[in-house]
């Protein structure tokens, strides 16, 4: 019953996505606000739809109805109630559910605070994004409907894949998608803009919020995604450059690159035709990642075969949105006159500089990702890796983060380069300290990974240095300065943060090339040295769990001559799906990690046990941490909650809306 | 999402080199795993040899071995998986008339988003005044010369 009922309600939330793109938009245009207002409506009706539908999926799964095909592919009685939940966004049409149920919530929090926008602003905003979620709701409805039944129901389900049975794995599409769904928002408010025809900086005050959310999402899903594989996968890597990482990380880049230049928009008022192109380009982005991922182009050109008509759907939805967009784009964005003049060595400027890199950065991704398929089409197979994006991408990011010192101190119009690399001798001394010492320390090895150690001190205390700047640290009574720091915004706290926390992702990434690793097949009683630990292999001993049996080490961890940790790596065979996992152990610490992953084998011969100690390594998790961290301080800038609206003369009371 | 897809294809943990392919000339055996990853498996999702368990990624290891060891160059070692494998187990895929979109695509897109914002900072900044007419010149001339009076 439920099943039926939620399958109905998503049909309903397809009506109402109709009425949604097309009412507000006839209304906004004819300038009838009883028309206008529907947008509201439809968009909070819409989300309680999809709501509801998706409620009823969760509903079944969490009470195993093996009636729902869905859930008897993806799901199984024996499974914890985390992964009972979890699996419904783990496969398929769940998951794109999950998309849908996100752009809904995103449309109803526009209608529900949009209350200071001017009314045909957020009509033609509420179209949009009504006609985005009338094109992913087709799409579920037509080609990945998870509500089909299955008549005899088996008795018991297939199970979820094990690999996907992980906290972090549960928690990480959720995030993810909030970022990719998030940039419609900022996508919706672009078209809008480009259909009136007027940009200010007001709607810069709008937008940034949103692009800020959807950015600090996606910083935390990828972070999430790079976290499970470091402690799933077996052998300690966090990122690959897979086109499947690309896809989240294309979004990424140029919502980076957004967040930067609508700050122009608002302050300066310039830079207008390019922060909206930013805006259609990020949603386009999380376009073209679903595509690649859900149409399976990407792990096989033949796989996208195997069910052509999702990935034409898809694609045909990208060509409608990104080619519309666009088009519409070249019609109106030469109407988009900037105001604001500025110096090339400005904070303007600085910001130029960051966008030029960060949209570069996106290209040169995109290009790799997409490299292998163009070549593929002419019958050539080559293969895109990390050494390709070692010597491209990184070059192309140096200078930025060279540059994220400096730019923060120079002066909004005209900066003074001179005045800010002077204020930065401090910052400049503690980075050629660090390098200095760390190539004394390693006798001159790993000069690049010493001189990214050196970047990150550089953009840390660089971050510091602007910091005690404002508050004129040391040169105003101590007094004045506290005054100063607890006046700061939040948005001036929330950019150190977040450049801060790139410092400590910097070190950690750079220190990865000072890991430490051994590979030895151990006897009950054998040991390994490593990094000053000795890791004696005690037993390995049968453990049973919930849907799966493990052989689990006991590994006992000495330092000095003193027993100090016992660890337990695990290698997990799930007996629904005869398949085997690794479960790492990993002591983790903000010096180092000490990583111990159990391979095959048995008492004669030994087993394989596979040692790394890596230094600093979870800086990089907490470094992307620290970043969302700073984006939601910025969020809670008074600015956005009192400013926005000041497009209207003052003289409107609340009556308004 | 990179779960949702493509870890079904590498469930299995990862156990890349077992201690009984190594060479015992600890030289040779890190060139061979700074080569390894720089290879790709061939079977795999995107996985380099020395991160893959596959049984083929094995095998290449241990063919890549055999060739250092018979005094290959790395240079010679990676051409004879190449003429085995294709350039597809070149995860460095190499620079020639078919790679240069890829490989100077993006110093290409640098230099071009620089010339772009070069133009849009010249377009916003306003022309500098015209120079005076030799006529202007004159009346200017005269009119300061009025001044002092």
């Amino acid at each position: 019953m439920f099943i039926e009922l939620g399958h109905f309600a998503l049909a309903l939330a397809l009506c109402l996505a109709l009425v949604q793109s097309i009412v507000p938009l006839a209304g906004a245009a004819r300038r009838l606000s009883g028309w206008m207002a529907v947008g509201r409506s439809a968009a909070l009706g819409q989300f309680a739809m999809v709501a509801l539908s998706f409620a009823a999926l969760t509903h079944a799964y969490v009470t195993s109805d093996f009636s729902v095909s869905n859930v008897v592919e993806n799901s199984h009685s024996a499974k914890p109630m985390l992964y009972k939940i979890s699996g419904v966004w783990g496969n398929h049409e769940g998951s794109m559910l999950l998309w849908v149920l996100i752009l809904s919530l995103c449309g109803a929090a526009v209608a529900s605070f949009g209350g200071n926008l001017p009314r045909e602003l957020r009509a033609r905003v509420l179209a949009v994004q009504g006609m985005v979620a009338t094109g992913f709701l087709l799409f579920i409805l037509a080609t990945s409907n998870p509500f089909t039944r299955v008549i005899p129901a088996p008795a018991d389900g297939h199970g979820l894949n094990p690999v996907l049975q992980d906290p972090g794995l549960a928690f990480h599409p959720p995030f993810l998608y909030l970022g990719y769904v998030g940039s419609s928002v900022a996508f919706a408010f672009a078209v809008a803009a480009l259909i009136e025809g007027r940009v200010d900086a007001a709607w810069a005050r709008w937008v940034r919020p949103w692009a800020l959310v959807s950015w600090c999402a996606l910083t935390v899903g990828i972070a999430l995604g790079s976290w499970w594989a470091y402690y799933t996968l077996g052998w300690g890597g966090w990122w690959f450059w897979d086109p499947v990482e690309n896809a989240s990380l294309l979004p990424w880049l140029s919502g980076t690159a957004l967040i930067h230049s609508a700050i122009v928009v608002e302050r300066r008022d310039t830079m207008k035709s390019w922060t909206i192109l930013l805006a259609l380009l990020t949603f386009g982005l999380a376009l073209v990642g679903t595509f690649l991922v859900r149409s399976g182009v990407l792990s096989s050109v033949h796989a996208f075969a195997v069910d052509p008509a999702r990935g034409v759907f898809i694609l045909g939805l990208l060509i409608i949105a990104i080619g519309g967009s666009f088009t519409l784009y070249a019609w109106r964005a030469p109407a988009l006159q900037g105001g604001g003049l500025f110096a090339p060595i400005s904070r303007e400027g600085a910001l130029v500089l960051n966008n030029l890199l960060l949209a570069t950065a996106t290209g040169t991704v995109l290009l790799g990702t997409l490299y292998p398929l163009f070549m593929d089409a002419f019958g050539l197979k080559i293969s895109v890796g990390p050494p390709f994006y070692n010597r491209t991408f990184l070059p192309l990011m140096t200078p930025l983060l060279v540059a994220m010192a400096v730019g923060p101190l120079l002066a909004w119009k005209r900066g003074d380069l001179t005045a800010a690399l002077q204020r930065l001798w401090v910052a400049f001394g503690f980075a050629l300290l660090v390098v200095l010492v760390g190539l004394y320390l390693s006798g001159f090895h790993a000069v690049l990974a010493i001189l990214g150690l050196g970047l990150a001190a550089w953009i840390a205390a660089g971050v510091l240095a602007e910091w005690g700047e404002r508050i004129r640290l040391f040169r105003a009574p101590l007094r004045d300065s506290w005054r100063r720091a607890a006046g700061l915004p939040r948005a001036a706290y929330g950019m150190s943060l977040a450049h801060f926390g790139m410092a400590v992702l910097v070190a950690g990434v750079s220190a990865s090339a000072f890991e430490q690793e051994r590979i030895e097949a151990l006897r009950p009683g054998d040991h390994i040295d490593i990094a000053g630990y000795t890791l004696t292999l005690r037993e390995v001993r049968r453990v049973p769990g919930p849907n799966y049996v493990a052989d689990e080490a006991v590994i006992e961890v000495k330092r000095g001559g003193t027993v100090i940790d016992e660890m337990h790596p695990q290698r997990r065979t799930f007996t629904v799906q005869r398949q085997t996992t690794a479960l790492t152990a990993i002591r983790t610490g903000l010096s180092a990690d000490l990583y111990l992953a159990l391979g095959e084998g048995d008492a004669q011969v030994g087993w394989i046990v596979r040692a790394w100690h890596k230094p600093i390594v979870s800086w990089i998790w907490l470094g992307a941490l620290v970043m969302a961290l700073g984006g939601v301080v910025s969020l809670t800038d008074r600015r956005w909650r009192v400013g926005v609206a000041a497009r209207k003369p003052a003289a409107l009371p609340a009556a308004a809306e | 999402m990179r779960l949702l897809f493509a870890l079904f294809l590498l469930a299995a943990p990862a156990w890349a080199v077992q201690p009984d392919e190594r060479l015992a000339d600890p030289a040779l055996e890190a060139r061979a795993r700074a080569l390894s990853k720089e290879l790709r498996c061939v079977v795999c999702h995107n996985e380099s040899i020395d991160d893959s368990n596959a049984t083929l990624a094995r095998d290449i290891r241990i063919v890549l071995r055999e060739r250092l060891a018979a005094g290959d160059s790395d240079g010679q070692a990676k051409a004879f998986l190449v003429a085995r494998y294709g350039d597809f187990v070149l995860l460095r895929p190499p620079v020639r008339a078919d790679t240069y979109l890829l490989w100077f695509g993006p110093f290409a897109l640098l230099a071009l988003g620089g010339a772009v914002a070069f133009a849009a900072q010249r377009r916003r900044t306003p022309a500098a005044p015209a120079p005076l007419t030799p006529e202007e010149q004159a009346r200017l001339a005269a009119l300061l010369r009025e001044e002092p009076k």
